[in-house]
């Protein structure tokens, strides 16, 4: 006789609390010790006490504040502009025979194009100044958002659909009450992809005509080789992403309790 | 809850296709005011394509329905269905799903929450008003579906197999439910399935429909009243001998064509 032997296990990956942000730390503190014992070299990259050393005088002589304010606020006009225009374009896709064919056709052939090269071109057209900016980022977000909204429209059930005609719900009120929140999901997933986006476009967009701007920040750190100050900058541009990620996760926690 | 409804159907020579696939041929029947008419057939026979046409969700390729009767007051919706896969709204609670065909209707506030509260006692579901359909069963998610149809005081209910998705002692339960509640509503209904013994406890016209493309092969009037209805009942019993007798040959033939997906 042989007993049955368990084969069912695996292939169910549980989050570990706090491992993530555990994960980060060690990864610090090696680095740190790993400079101060010299094993590498400062020069080559700096230790992570220069690093914070670095952000705390961007933070005392206010120069943060002036290079955040500049940047968030192009990330936000940008980011909404991109979006707003995306969900338009996503719902016309998803709803109307006439824009789908073609403007898929047109949204296909765009989507692939670096946007950061077209900087220069944008630059020619709409100025150095804020409106190159906009325009890039709101261009970078524009496409991943008319992609997941289509896709989210396309997702939501027909059988819900056909459901709501039949008990008399006007065109206006189907949209609203059934294809909209049955693409929600989907649209809000594509914000944790276009508001990454956003954060590389915006660096890109002010590396040209830009005084203030974390982007404006590195880029002429970078031309000092001041390596400490080009990682507080890096640095800061990762916690905003961090922060930004947090807050579309509070966001779905609260409008997708349904799920 | 309601008089009788006085709303009847005729159908009149209605036929529909898909592209070259023929689904119904010559369907004419009337549907009378205030019973329980039964669809049966094999499974592809046209049977949830006619109630489409019945409901105005499908346009036939021939024929017409023609609704006649004074339609209540407080309907707001007369044609009105209960659909074999719930279709809930998962974003809506329990009262939101119920609560929807109100709010189309444009019913103030006030007397939507009492039009929801009197259909969710009715149905049992009072104390899940706040629950979202993922946290229900299967069972009490149809119940949802029906108080979200009742709610609206149809003049006639249109309901597509809905209990096959569901397991068997689920069905029972349920089945009953709907007899009492229809029984008391008064609502011209018309029910669809392919399982004969709900057949047999809900009809009072049987329409038992050829295999595809679906005709009418014949019609059993049962006239016992819902209530006191029984699964197990003798004649209840040779009725469903009779159905099966009618059906047999043609769900053993449907059985072994090629189709292509749907149902
Ligand atoms: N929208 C559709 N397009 C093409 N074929 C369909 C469509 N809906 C149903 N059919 C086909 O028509 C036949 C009848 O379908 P249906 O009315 O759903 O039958 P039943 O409800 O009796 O099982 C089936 O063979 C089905 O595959
Ligand atoms: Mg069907």
């Amino acid at each position: 006789m042989q007993e049955v032997k368990f084969r069912g296990g695996g292939f169910a990956p549980r989050p570990i609390p706090f491992a993530g942000a555990l994960t980060l730390l060690l990864i610090v503190a090696a680095w740190q010790g790993a400079a101060s014992l010299g094993w590498i070299s400062t020069r080559f990259l700096p230790a992570p006490l220069a690093i914070i050393r670095a952000l705390v005088t961007l933070v005392q002589s206010g120069e943060l504040r002036l290079h955040l304010a500049a940047s968030l606020s192009r990330l936000a006009y940008g980011w909404a502009i991109g979006t707003l225009a995306g969900l338009i374009v996503g719902f016309a896709l998803g709803l109307f025979s006439l824009a789908r064919t073609p403007g898929l056709a047109i949204v296909s052939a765009l989507f692939p194009v670096p946007k950061i090269a077209l900087v220069p071109l944008f630059v020619v057209w709409f100025g150095i100044g804020e409106g190159s900016k906009l325009v890039t980022l709101g261009f970078g977000v524009f496409f991943p958002t008319v992609i997941n909204t289509l896709a989210g429209v396309d997702g939501v059930p027909r059988n819900l659909i056909r459901m709501g005609q039949s008990f008399g719900l006007s065109r206006a009120a189907i949209l609203a009450k059934i294809v909209l929140p049955g693409a929600l999901p989907a649209i809000l997933a594509g914000f944790r992809i276009t508001t990454a986006t956003a954060i590389i476009l915006l660096v890109a967009a002010e590396m040209i005509g830009a005084d203030y701007g974390i982007g404006a920040f590195v880029l002429s750190a970078g031309n000092l080789y001041d390596t400490d100050a080009l990682l507080a900058g890096i640095t800061i541009l990762s916690l905003l992403g961090l922060a930004i990620s947090w807050l579309i996760g509070r966001l779905e926690r609260w409008l997708l309790a349904w799920r | 809850m309601t008089v009788k409804s006085a709303v009847s159907l005729s159908i009149e020579a209605v036929g529909h296709s898909y592209r070259d696939l023929r689904v119904l041929d010559d369907i004419t029947l009337s549907i009378p005011a205030g019973q329980v008419t039964v669809l049966v057939g094999p499974s592809g026979c046209g049977k949830s394509t006619l109630l489409g046409i019945l409901g105005g969700l499908i346009a036939p390729g021939q024929g017409r329905v023609l609704m006649d009767g004074p339609i209540a007051s407080d309907c707001l919706n007369p044609l009105t269905y209960v659909f074999q896969d719930f279709a809930l709204l998962p974003w809506r609670d329990v009262a939101g799903n119920v609560a929807l065909g109100l709010q189309a209707a444009g019913l103030s506030r006030d007397a939507r929450a009492a039009r929801v509260a009197e259909v969710l006692a009715l149905t049992g579901l009072t104390d899940f008003a706040t629950a979202w359909p993922k946290q229900l069963s299967g069972g009490m998610r149809q119940r949802v579906g029906i108080a979200r149809a009742l709610a609206v005081r149809p003049a006639v209910l249109l309901m597509d197999e809905p209990l096959s998705a569901l397991d068997a002692q689920t069905r029972a339960l349920l089945l009953e439910e709907f007899s009492t509640l229809i029984a008391a509503s008064g609502v011209t209904t018309i029910y669809v399935t392919h399982t004969l013994s709900e057949a047999a406890l809900l009809g009072q016209q049987i329409v038992v429909l050829s295999r595809r493309p679906g005709r009418i092969r014949d019609i059993i009037r049962i006239d016992r009243p819902l209530i006191g209805r029984r699964p197990g009942d003798p004649d209840l019993m040779a009725i469903e001998s009779r159905l099966w007798a009618l059906i047999r040959d043609d769900a053993a033939d449907a059985a072994r064509e090629f189709t292509d997906a749907g149902g």
